[in-house]
This record gives structure tokens, sequence and C-alpha cells, in this order.
């Protein structure tokens, strides 16, 4: 059978591409919702605070990163990126071009876009804590670090879970962009594969399968997580 | 700032908005009616029927647009009764393709914003009606279709700006709509900052006067809710 051989992991066969392709958008992915952790947590705190100019400063950032197309963010810390490192080459003494690594400038891109999704998901999950616990700690008199980390960060983490599970699928989906900067992930190497065999139908129907492995398979996980982070809340709480 | 180029920046890029914007319609346009179909069987009571809903609504909404819209460029030529069918004239051509796959796709996003609408329709408002001899269409065109568009509307209106900024896509299909002419201006001349400032506005300003709309429809819909209008 043709199909097992161009699909298997000998000579011939696109497998273990594949499988290392899935494992690659896995990696970009999950390096991305890190940095749009991070990033998404900043925001969020300029989003909430008192500052007027800061709270303008996030509600940009949420609007513009939110409101314009993955491909074209991409192709601008790509191709921006690029010539930022250029320019600091040429001022070390290096002619000629040199490329951003299409990891990191797909991870930093499809980062800052989930950055302005979690950002919203964080500042959420703030608000639905309940006021009075902020009041009860002040008034035993836990400075701002102490209550940061007794009362906000364990509540925002798991009011944020769903949120968390829903930029995660976004973010899986957007990774498949970053193909266009030539990083071989699943994207790519379907793409390659298809190409390079000719069976276009093939190999982008299991590329599609593979993705719709990976985003059953998170679904479940983050399932799991909410349930867990939820286990010592009422029942009837953590089911709405 | 030279404000020479970003003026014929933005005129280069405003000639590609008609492009995006036909994409953008026709895809909303279909995918909402592939939307009500799939809607309506996933609410059927046949279990095959409804089963096949909920695989559709799982493989659309769980993979990349990007590569559903390779399946439909490349793959479905590899079809001979595609390829000698009347309809290959048809779906040789990026735009279509492109259209397609941006409807398919949406129709099973949009597939799960309405069950969502569905399912605050009150049971009470359809025994109501139900009680007064209303039944089949007309239950659904007077009551059950309002009320539960009302209730899916601000979701969809998130659905809507995903399916604009989701046009850019057309671009890896070569179809010369806004972000692919932004790319071809950025390789051109690799001043990616103010290219990428002139399109961004572009869809920027698209997204606002999208949502100003869908605003403006929420506020005409749930005009009952609002108190009346005091007398002078």
């Amino acid at each position: 059978m043709w199909i097992f051989e161009v699909l298997g992991f000998g000579q011939k066969g696109w497998g273990g591409l594949l499988i290392v392709a899935a494992l690659m958008t896995l990696c970009v992915t999950t390096v991305a919702l890190i940095i749009g952790a991070i990033l998404g947590t900043m925001v969020a705190a300029a989003k909430l605070s008192g500052n007027k100019f800061l709270r303008t400063l996030g509600n940009i950032y949420t609007t513009v990163f939110r409101g314009v197309p993955e491909l074209l963010i991409i192709y601008l810390i790509y191709f921006g990126g690029s010539g930022a490192v250029t320019a600091i080459g040429r001022y070390l003494g290096y002619e000629g071009f040199l490329g951003l690594p299409s990891f990191a400038a797909g991870a930093l891109a499809v980062g800052i876009i989930s950055g302005a999704y979690q950002a919203e998901v964080y500042r959420g999950a703030f608000l639905a804590i309940p006021k009075g616990e902020l009041e009860a700690a002040e008034a035993i008199g836990m400075h701002r670090g102490l209550r940061f980390r007794r009362i906000i960060a364990p509540q925002v983490l798991r009011f944020a879970i769903p949120g968390i599970g829903n930029v995660w699928q976004l973010s899986l989906k957007d990774s498949a962009l970053v193909s266009v900067t030539g990083l071989a992930d699943l994207m790519r190497t379907s793409q390659v594969a298809a190409g390079s065999t000719r069976q276009y139908l093939l190999f982008f129907v299991v590329g599609g399968c593979l993705y719709l492995v990976l985003t059953a398979l998170s679904d479940r996980l983050f399932t799991g997580a909410e349930r867990r982070a939820n286990r010592s809340m009422p029942s009837s709480f953590s089911q709405a | 700032m030279d404000f020479a180029f970003l003026f014929q920046t933005m005129k280069t890029l405003l000639a590609a908005v008609p492009m995006t914007l036909a994409l953008f319609f026709l895809s909303i346009f279909f995918g909402g009616l592939l939307a009500l179909l799939i809607v309506w069987m996933r609410v059927a009571k046949n279990p095959v029927v409804r089963n096949f809903a909920k695989g559709y609504i799982f493989v659309f909404r769980g993979s990349p647009l990007l590569i559903q819209m390779f399946l439909v460029f490349y793959g479905l030529g590899q079809f001979g009764f595609i390829r000698y069918s009347f309809l290959w004239p048809f779906l040789r051509e990026p735009f279509v393709c492109a259209v397609l796959s941006l409807a398919l796709c949406t129709g099973g996003y949009t597939a799960e914003i309405f069950r969502g609408g569905l399912r605050a329709v009150p049971a009470r408002e359809i025994e109501a009606a139900r009680s007064i001899g209303m039944s089949g269409f007309l239950l659904v065109r007077r009551i059950i279709g309002p009320i539960a568009f009302r209730h899916a509307l601000p979701a969809y209106s998130t659905e809507i700006v995903m399916m604009v900024k989701s046009t850019a896509l057309a671009s890896l299909v070569t179809v010369w709509e806004v972000t692919g002419v932004a790319q071809r201006l950025i390789s051109q001349t690799y001043r990616t900052m103010e290219v990428f400032l002139c399109a961004a506005a572009i869809y920027l300003v698209l997204n606002f006067l999208i949502l100003q709309a869908t605003a403006l429809l929420e506020h005409r819909l749930s005009r009952h809710r609002r108190a009346a209008p005091r007398l002078p």
C-alpha cells in the first residue's frame, strides 16, 4: 500500500517528520503562551491601574493586537525583527543581512497576540475576585506582595483556566501561520510533504487530523485542570 | 517620517480593500447560510444527523483555517471527477477557493454561536406560541428566530471581526487583498513599520465600523427592553 509507505516511518515515509513537526507546533505554542502570559499580566495590570496613561496604553495594546490580522503581525515581527537584527549587526561591524530565527520570531508574534487575549482573561478573572476578600486582606495588614501571592494570584489562576484554555486553542491555530516564515512546524511540513509527493489531499488531511488530535487532547487537559482547580469549591459553583 | 511614502503605501493598500470586503461579505453570507443548516442538524432528533453536525463543528473549529484553505485550494484538484466537472472553471479560481474555505470554517463557529442563542430562548415562549396554534416555520420565524438572533448577536459580532482578520489568509492562496499587498510592499521596500502601520490602520477602521454597526443593530433589536420614552 503506497499510503502506508508515504505516511510510515521508513526511508520514504513522512510519518517521523510529521510527528516531529507536531512537537514543534506544540513547542512554539507553549513558548508563545508563556510570552503571552508575561505580557498579558503586565497589560492587565496596566488596564486595571489607576493611572490614566497606563490604562490608555493597555487599551491600545489589546485593541491593536486583537483587531489586526495575525498574519500581518507575524510579517511585522519577522521582517521588522530581521531589520533590527541587521541594523545591530551593522553597528557591530557585520555587513549583510541577518535574519531573525523563525522560531523566535514566530513564538514572539504569536505570544504578542496571545498576550492581548490573555490580558482580557486575567482582567476578567481579577474582577471576579470578591471585593471583600481584598479588603479583608488589607484590613489584617497584608502588604501588596503578600496580598498578591496569597489572595490574588491563586484566585485569578483558578478563574482564568477556562479563558486560558480558549487562548491556547487560538494560539495553537495561529501557530500554523508561523509556517510562512519557513519554520518546520506541522503546517509547513504537511505543505512540503504534499508538494514533494504531489499528494496534496492526503497530507493536508493528515496534517489537519494531527491538529485535531492536539486540540482535542489539550481540551481534555484544560477540562481536567479546571476540575482540579475547583475541587475545593462547592459543587454548584465549580460547574457554573 | 516619510509622508510621501506613507501616502503612496496607503493608496496602494486602499486599492486592495474592495477585495478584502468581497471576501468578507461573501464568506459571511454563505457561512451564515451554512451555519443555519448545521445548527438545524445539530439540534435534530435523529442521532445520525446530530452527530454529523457535531463532527463538522469539531473538525472545522479544531483545525487551523490555513490547512483547510490549502486542502480546498490544492486538494480538490486531485479528484478527477471535480477536475472534469462543470464546477472546475470556478474551483480553479483562488478567490472561489478562499471564499469556500472561509465560509466552511465560519459555518462551524457560527453554528455553535447560533446554538447558544437557541438555548437562550425561554421554553415558555415556545409553549405560549404552540398553545395559540403556531407551528413549524411560523414559530421559527416569529418567536425562536428573533429571540435567538438577539441573544447570539454579541458573540456573533466577535466572530465577524475574526472573519475580517481571517480574510488575510487568502493572500497565501494568491488572492491580492490588503495583507497580501502589504506583504509584497514589505518585501519590495523593507520598510516594515510604515507598511504595517498603514495596513493595521485599515483593518482597525474596518473592525471599528463593523462593531459600531452590530452595536447599532443590537440597540435597535432590544428596543422593547428599554424604558418607554417619556411623553412630553
